[in-house]
């Protein structure tokens, strides 16, 4: 795994943005976003279409570049140093991004060689084992639904183990099994020490591992995160996948 | 940046796009018969006349390769749009220009392909004589494709992302493939002609030339074309 910046004691955090604005045209779709998340901590943005949810993940992700404001992950700068936050960052994003000509285990295959990993089969079976498509391995993508096509973008992300997962919608399309499976992946990085943001219209599945809610509407943070509930840190410091329930935690905070 | 591991991240790419073509031939085949159909058409429009057809057959042969290859290059990135699959692949840690030479490397492979079913059937339908001059014209063929396939494959990427991209590829490109073409087909011509080394010498340093400018440049050019 890439190293990071600084020692071991003052380790930067997974993601630390100020001001962040992104502008479409004449359009705002971030208006200054200002956000802190620590590594190992699963911050959930939740808001309506158009609040702003998937430009941040993009901007997080260097997809897009910030058309004002600042950026770090882990220590790297959004722009000047897009490349090493890249090697951080994983991003699932609306677009499953799969090749349809591929089979499930050469899309990961591919994956990994692009992302310099070991195309090893044992980690390319574990991934697909993980989101439920082991027995789809040696099947094309093409005549995949919506939701297998999810959790093979999905999977991309287990073969990778990036210390920041940017998730957009991580649970459509996909049936309850899929969505459990999300939360234990979710939950096992976390107890690893991953951070993730995850952007959902506040889908009470994302909760089970969320430490913090934020809410966005046109392109603001509108409220901001709450005290951390009393089992909070109960829940981050517990045994991943399994162990963590799928149930909700109350709604935005406030 | 590692080479090593640039160049794997490269032919990843070529072999992704590669697979996908060998699995549905879905573009060999669309472009193989446009081929196929002007040569054909080319053949019909001049006439029986022997002389007319041999003296117009360069011209033809790289126009032919040009179209066919325009349909290559567009369907090469419609790959990466199907899925959403592109930002994914730009979002991978790693010099982005990987990205190209992959796509270079492929479309590079699927255009001589092409041309090795072109060229036997243009002998065969403008009377050329292949085999003495094959040497020579098989340089002028890989030195002309390289640099076209550089350029197209870079100017595909720019177009890309834009809903008119069938147009806006041939707009942009074909301006750029003036000098490439005229290299190509007086050298091309000269190799039939059975004059390999006097102009057709000059006309292949010339195309040796564009492809130590343009290949480099858009490798290059590439991060910040396909940046949003």
């Amino acid at each position: 795994m890439p190293e990071l910046p600084g020692r071991d004691a003052d380790r930067p955090p997974a993601v630390e943005v100020e001001g962040i604005a992104r502008r479409f045209g004449h359009r705002w779709a971030l208006r200054g976003i200002s956000l802190r998340v620590e590594p190992g901590e699963v911050v959930a943005l939740v808001g309506h279409n158009g609040s702003g949810k998937t430009t941040l993940l993009r901007v997080i992700a260097t997809a897009l570049r910030p058309t004002r404001g600042d950026g770090r992950v882990f220590g790297y700068d959004l722009r000047r140093d897009a490349a090493r936050v890249r090697e951080h960052v994983g991003l699932l994003g609306h677009a499953p991004g799969v090749y349809g000509d591929l089979t499930a285990a050469e899309n990961l295959r591919f994956a990994a060689r692009m992302a310099g990993l070991a195309a090893d089969d044992r980690a390319i079976a574990h991934a697909l084992e993980r989101v439920g498509l082991a027995r789809e391995a040696d099947v094309r993508a093409r005549g995949f639904s919506a939701g297998m096509r999810r959790r093979l973008a999905l999977a991309r992300i287990v073969l990778r183990r990036p210390r920041l997962l940017l998730l957009d919608e991580p649970y459509a399309s996909l049936d309850d099994d899929g969505v459990a499976r999300v939360d234990a992946i979710l939950a096992e990085l976390k107890s690893a020490g991953h951070a993730a943001l995850v952007a959902t219209h506040g889908d009470p599945h994302a909760r089970g591992v969320v430490d913090r809610v934020l809410s966005l509407a046109g392109g603001r943070i509108a409220a901001a995160p709450a005290a951390e509930p009393a089992d909070a840190h109960a829940r981050r410091t517990r045994a991943p996948a399994e162990a963590v329930p799928v149930r909700a935690a109350g709604g935005v905070h406030g | 940046m590692s080479w090593r591991r640039e160049a794997a991240r490269a032919a990843a790419v070529a072999w992704k796009d590669l697979t996908a073509e060998r699995r549905t031939r879905a573009n060999f085949n669309a472009v193989a018969f446009l081929a196929i159909l002007i040569l054909l058409l080319f053949g019909f429009a001049l006439g029986p006349d022997t002389e007319a057809l041999r003296a117009a057959a360069a011209g033809i042969l790289w126009l032919t390769i040009l179209f066919s290859g325009i349909l290559a290059f567009n369907r090469s990135y419609q790959l990466e749009l199907e899925d959403g699959a592109l930002e994914t692949l730009l979002l991978y840690p790693g010099d982005r220009r990987a990205l190209f030479l992959g796509k270079v490397a492929a479309n590079l492979v699927f255009v001589l392909l092409m041309e090795a079913l072109v060229l036997p059937l243009a002998a065969v339908l403008y009377d050329l004589p292949l085999l003495r001059p094959f040497p020579g014209l098989a340089g002028v063929l890989v030195l002309g494709t390289i640099g076209f396939v550089a350029l197209g494959t870079f100017y595909a990427a720019m177009a890309s992302r834009v809903r008119a991209r069938e147009v806006l590829l041939p707009l942009l490109l074909f301006p750029m493939l003036v000098p490439v073409l005229i290299a190509a087909v007086e050298a091309t011509g000269a190799m039939l002609s059975g004059d390999p080394l006097r102009e057709g010498g000059s006309w292949l340093r010339l195309l040796a030339a564009f492809d130590l400018i343009f290949v480099p440049a858009s490798w290059i050019a590439f991060e910040y074309i396909v940046e949003e």
